[in-house]
């Protein structure tokens, strides 16, 4: 149907929206690539003008080899893993739940989706001050209300209160995604089980979580991409302290805050494998459904 | 006798739902509240805070004190800005695929998409080092620019699932009647692709709105946009609860309302078609 002239039309169309990611995707992606073969610290003086000196491997075995590079791939697994087991475990109760028949359902759905629509520094300055802080944070309050010693919750157990801070944001995405799955069920599936004698937990385990499976698939793979470069969440709480330092956090302290480039784009490219390792899980599932 | 046990159960589902969701939303609330009042009651106990007098004052403070409406203003200008440049180069792009598909286009989209999964932190000093070459740091211009870059495959992605949606045959309908190319796009298919067009929009510049990388780290007085104005507050001197609380109402206040009203495309926004 479509001709020669509409087809060069279209890649005409298509030019400006394909050069502009390609530059966006190529250009940096080759400065850091560079980068992470050189020494480069612009403070004691490297610049690009001069010259930078070329040193192979060594930023990336260094970066896998000092001390915050463990530390660092804990704390990450530890909050994208505590956040994706709380906001999947709940999204699922909850979009259960908001699935049933009620009283004012369109207003209870815009509570719970809420969170998702505030800006990250604002749930992290919030819950930091105004809940998490160990004198005049609400916790605390409620702590002393019943003769319990506050807890600082931003040093004591920074991983839970970071978990807590981001899952209480992504909550809202995984209920929903989960929502619009549980929606699109088979009801007279589940009424025939029912007929057939399947009991609750049952027609859960054997009906409904497998229709869900894919949905919760995709929360996974998006909210693990996501995830994985969450930074404003720590750059106004705790600013990598007290273990809370993540592999994006310890990239970002690299390049910007120490200006070692050399050894923060080797950690950058690092960075890049693992998104694109995850990337490519949920580009097969969406090209899949392209088809259809 | 089977209405009244499903009209308690809806009961017990009203209660339950309701008690979840006002517990999810009530940090919100608490932010909304604490901007009431004045500060040396902002950090009493829960219940001293509710019962202590409401004041508009912190919202006078807030925009005195800390030049809050160029914030905002910035704010907006990078949020609507982005968007609209990027439906500019989204819309004839997306336009393409949907009515004159390849066996490519799909390899295209994908491609697209796999670019917003780039980590935003693996390119940071190159960003940053083409900022300083060019004087782009802490401008606007800058900022509209790479904030309708990480968009743009999410707007074309969109737009392409709402253009797929026109069916091919009001098109022919169109010009069987004699429609002018022209006319064609004027009349009938600019109609059609309005609420989707507004759909992206929205998701859009809810995104850009929220963005807190890039804002934060490319900007520092005069471009900041809300975002890296209320991380300001993170090393705050004296009693500053309901002053940070009137500031985070109104930073997120309009995006709640637009928030609310795209519930349906953050789905489809979001997850690239992947659950329907």
């Amino acid at each position: 149907m479509a001709t020669q002239h509409s087809r060069s039309a279209a890649r005409l169309m298509m030019a400006p929206a394909v050069v502009l990611l390609l530059g966006w995707m190529l250009v940096p992606l080759t400065m850091t690539l560079y980068f992470s073969f050189k020494k480069y610290l612009p403070m004691r003086g490297d610049s690009l003008a001069n010259g930078l000196d070329w040193v192979g491997f060594a930023n990336y075995t260094r970066f896998l080899t000092s001390s915050s590079f463990w530390p660092s791939v804990y704390a990450t697994l530890v909050i994208v893993g505590g956040v994706l087991v709380i906001t999947v475990i709940l999204g699922i109760f909850l979009a259960l739940l908001l699935d049933q028949p009620m009283w004012g359902q369109g207003i209870v759905r815009i509570l719970v989706i809420a969170p998702f629509f505030v800006m990250p520094t604002v749930s992290g300055l919030v819950w930091k001050n105004m809940f998490m802080d160990p004198v005049n944070g609400f916790f605390a309050h409620v702590w002393r209300s019943v003769g319990a010693q506050p807890i600082e919750w931003l040093s004591q157990a920074s991983l839970p209160s970071l978990i807590l801070i981001v899952s209480w944001q992504w909550l809202p995405f995984a209920t929903l995604i989960l929502l619009t799955a549980f929606q699109s069920l088979d009801q007279e599936q589940l009424e025939a089980a029912e007929m057939d004698g399947a009991r609750w937990p049952q027609r859960f385990v054997f009906i409904v979580l497998p229709h869900l499976s894919r949905a919760i698939t995709v929360v996974l793979l998006i909210q693990t991409i996501f995830l994985l470069s969450i930074f404003a969440e720590i750059f106004v709480t705790t600013q990598g302290a007290f273990g809370t330092k993540t592999l994006t956090y310890l990239i970002f302290q690299r390049v910007l805050e120490s200006q070692n480039v050399g050894l923060g784009s080797a950690g950058g490219v690092y960075a890049i494998i693992l998104a694109n390792i995850v990337a490519i899980f949920l580009m097969r599932i969406v090209g899949k459904n392209l088809d259809a | 006798m089977a209405r009244a046990v499903t009209n308690r159960q809806k009961t017990i589902n009203s209660l339950a739902a309701w008690a979840v969701g006002l517990l999810i939303f009530f940090p919100i609330l608490w932010i909304f509240v604490m901007s009431f009042k004045a500060e040396g009651d902002a950090i009493k106990a829960p219940l001293e805070v509710l019962a202590a007098p409401w004041t508009l004052e912190n919202y006078g403070v807030v925009q005195e004190r800390s030049d809050y409406s160029r914030h905002f203003v910035n704010s907006v200008i990078l949020a609507f800005g982005s968007t609209l440049l990027g439906l500019l180069v989204a819309v004839p792009a997306a336009w393409a695929m949907a009515f004159v598909p390849s066996k490519r286009t799909k390899d295209i989209l994908l491609w697209m998409l796999s670019t917003k999964m780039l980590p935003a932190v693996g390119v940071l000093y190159p960003i940053y080092l083409l900022f300083i070459q060019l004087g782009l740091l802490d401008s606007r211009a800058g900022l509209v620019v790479v904030l309708m870059l990480i968009n743009l495959p999410i707007i074309v992605w969109m737009l392409y699932t709402y253009f797929k949606e026109i069916p091919g045959e009001i098109l022919e309908a169109a010009r069987m009647d004699g429609a002018t190319l022209h006319e064609e796009i004027l009349y009938v298919l600019t109609p059609m692709a309005i609420p989707g067009m507004a759909s992206t929009v929205l998701l859009n510049v809810i995104l850009a709105w929220n963005e807190a990388f890039w804002t934060l780290n490319l900007t520092a007085a005069k471009a900041a946009p809300l975002t890296a104005f209320i991380a300001s507050y993170s090393s705050p001197e004296g009693l500053f609860y309901a002053k940070l609380s009137a500031a985070s109402t109104m930073a997120i206040a309009p995006i709640l309302i637009m928030g609310w009203f795209s519930q349906k495309q953050l789905v489809r926004g979001l997850t690239f078609g992947a659950v329907k």
